[in-house]
């Protein structure tokens, strides 16, 4: 199965809103740490080893 | 004295001296209106239209200068069509469909508004402000020709009210001097910073945001720039935190930097400086600078925007950020949502408590366009370091992949409240019925045979049969109804079809005056009918 780039989340804005709402009163090294359990946790959600390997690359180099 | 706080864009309500100044015991009005803007004009246009004898008050003497809202949706345009003003809006305004969003010196991605065919009006015109409100002037005047009891008093300021369980006594400056009138009813259309509320002491919170908005209106002498919104965030050029470029009407384009919350008001509105940022933008251009202001905005809201006999529209009662062009555009809903039942209860057609459903479809509704306007602030202007990286990594990823540009949020653009849950609504009784004509929602127009759906509701309660056998009616519930009947040969081009019927084979629907859905059926059921009136109407 192909990396999906088309729209997948149903409510774009709510989604983005409780994304930067989790963060709220957090300093900036408890932002990373938050975002890298929730990296962890959308990893291991996926599973797939093409995919994930997929998804790296392309936030490594966007449109490589 | 009454001194002039705007410059006029145009003088269209010279103080004349009232009756009223003379009269010995305060003259009793059925309804009193504040403030002379957009709400206030088009509330006018309302109930007069409806026979109900209104009185504007202004402080000033016609329409402030300044393009100010420019953004008018669709629904505003089809508002002011009801009242007869909106052919004049749609034959001034610029129509606009593509829009441009850039990161940098990057183009991130367009879009197409795509807008659907087969209605009277565009997804959007812009159009300066004062147009707007002059067109609804204009038809205040030609309706004035034709008997409509509308009177619209200049340089005649508020200076306080005083409310009592079924009067509101108002004292009121003049050039002339004082003079007190009475109001059953006061609408306060005096703006965001509405004296009214002040007067009345009543809430108005929300949030503040910390950033200013340097707007500049030019003219340019190259008129080859295509007809496009350019939004930037961050912009290579340094003029603002972002940028925004959009066209009016007689090639004027509006440019709105964000420059942040610690700035000297008079030094940014200096030629020279505002000059400076347009320069770094445009390049050698030549262009005229016509106007140019410094806002802030918050989003915040009243409690509640009836309070007795006194009932806040527009600015005064709910303020939003400009992204999404929410401000005047649910200003329009409100006058749209207030005008038919305020009439009814004039009319003692309806119980008072019928305004309270526009408290609750009207607040239902400013919290809908504060959500979407704060979303797309937070998104403009990141207020924290980790907002700031999760927003332009959005904007690195829709440069290349599709997911990510529903997150990319420059304002989602006014669309129509549904009142879904609302106090007037019947429950759905039309299985398969399409989800956007469901009971609540705002009716879409649709091409007829000859002319558009839209122009055949509104003003009082029609039924519409699609196809299905509905008895002559013209009264229920001690109010008055018109039948709308309509079949396949009215269906040119198969719209009103999706759009009211989806896969039913025939439909009853009951639209409210303001052209909002109260309830459908599939076939006709007197018993139904009469009590979804009565529920529309507030009897039970």
């Amino acid at each position: 199965m192909p990396l999906n780039v088309d729209p997948n989340i149903p409510d774009p804005d709510g989604f983005y809103a409780r994304l930067i709402e989790a963060h709220d009163g957090l300093s900036d090294e408890d932002s990373a740490r938050l975002n890298a359990r929730l990296i962890l946790i959308l990893a291991n959600q996926i599973g797939d080893p093409d995919l994930l390997e997929a998804a790296l690359r392309a936030a490594r180099q966007p449109g490589a | 004295m009454i001194h002039d706080r705007y410059q006029l864009a145009f003088k269209l309500y010279p103080y004349e001296r009232s009756t009223d100044q003379d009269a010995e015991t305060p003259v009793r009005h059925p309804v009193v209106v504040i403030g002379g803007g957009p709400v206030g004009v088009a509330t006018a246009l309302d109930l007069g239209l409806q026979g109900i004898p209104v009185v504007v008050l202004d402080d000033h003497e016609g329409i402030g200068m300044g393009s100010r809202a420019i953004c008018f949706a669709k629904r505003s345009l089809e508002i002011a069509d009801r009242y007869g003003a909106g052919e004049p809006m749609l034959d001034k305004g610029v129509i606009w469909n593509l829009g441009k969003v850039f990161h940098d010196d990057r183009k991130v991605f367009e879009f197409n508004l795509l807008p659907e065919e087969g209605h009277k009006f565009p997804a959007f015109i812009n159009l300066q402000q004062p147009y707007f409100e002059k067109f609804l002037v204009d038809r205040v005047r030609q309706a004035q020709a034709d008997g409509t009891p509308i009177d619209l008093r200049g340089k005649n300021r508020v200076d306080s009210v005083t409310t009592h369980d079924d009067h509101v006594t108002l004292e009121i400056t003049t050039p002339d001097g004082p003079y007190t009138i009475e109001a059953d009813w006061v609408i306060g259309c005096d703006g965001a910073s509405s004296p009214l509320r002040g007067m009345l002491r009543l809430d108005f919170e929300g949030r503040v945001f910390e950033d200013s908005f340097l707007i500049a209106d030019i003219k340019m002498a190259n008129e080859d720039f295509p007809t496009e919104r350019w939004f930037w965030f961050e912009p290579y050029f340094k003029s603002g935190a972002s940028t925004l470029l959009h066209k009016q009407p007689d090639g004027i384009w509006r440019v709105d930097f964000q420059i942040g919350w610690d700035v000297d008001r008079a030094t940014e509105l200096k030629e020279e400086n505002v000059r400076a940022r347009l320069d770094a933008m445009l390049g050698e251009v030549d262009y005229e600078i016509v106007w140019t202001s410094i806002y802030t905005f918050q989003c915040r809201r009243m409690k509640q925007f009836r309070h007795g006999r006194v009932i806040f529209a527009g600015d005064a009662a709910h303020q939003v950020s400009p992204f999404g062009a929410r401000g005047a555009n649910s200003g329009m809903q409100d006058v749209d949502n207030l005008g038919w039942k305020l009439g009814l209860v004039i009319k003692g057609q309806a119980p008072e408590c019928l305004l309270d459903s526009y408290d609750a479809e009207r607040i239902y509704g400013a919290d809908e366009n504060i959500l979407n306007s704060t979303r797309a602030t937070d998104f403009i202007t990141p207020k924290s370091k980790v907002s700031h990286v999760f927003r332009n990594a959005v904007l690195d990823l829709a440069e290349h992949y599709a997911f990510a540009r529903p997150l990319v949020n420059s304002g989602r653009l006014s669309v129509p409240c549904t009142y879904d849950g609302g106090p007037l609504n019947s429950a759905d009784a039309l299985s398969g019925g399409p989800a956007r004509t469901r009971p609540g929602s705002p009716c879409p127009d649709a091409p007829l045979r000859d002319g558009y759906l839209l122009n055949h509701l509104g003003g009082g309660f029609t039924v519409i049969s699609f196809g299905a056998e509905v008895p002559d009616l013209s009264e229920e519930a001690g109010v008055a109804l018109s039948c709308l009947r309509l079949g396949s040969a009215d269906d040119p081009t198969g719209a009103l079809s999706s759009r009211y019927l989806g896969s039913a084979d025939q439909a009853v629907y009951l639209i409210r005056p303001d052209q909002h859905v109260a309830a459908r059926w599939d076939r006709f059921d007197a018993a139904a009918l009469r009590s979804a009136i009565r529920r529309a109407c507030g009897l039970e």
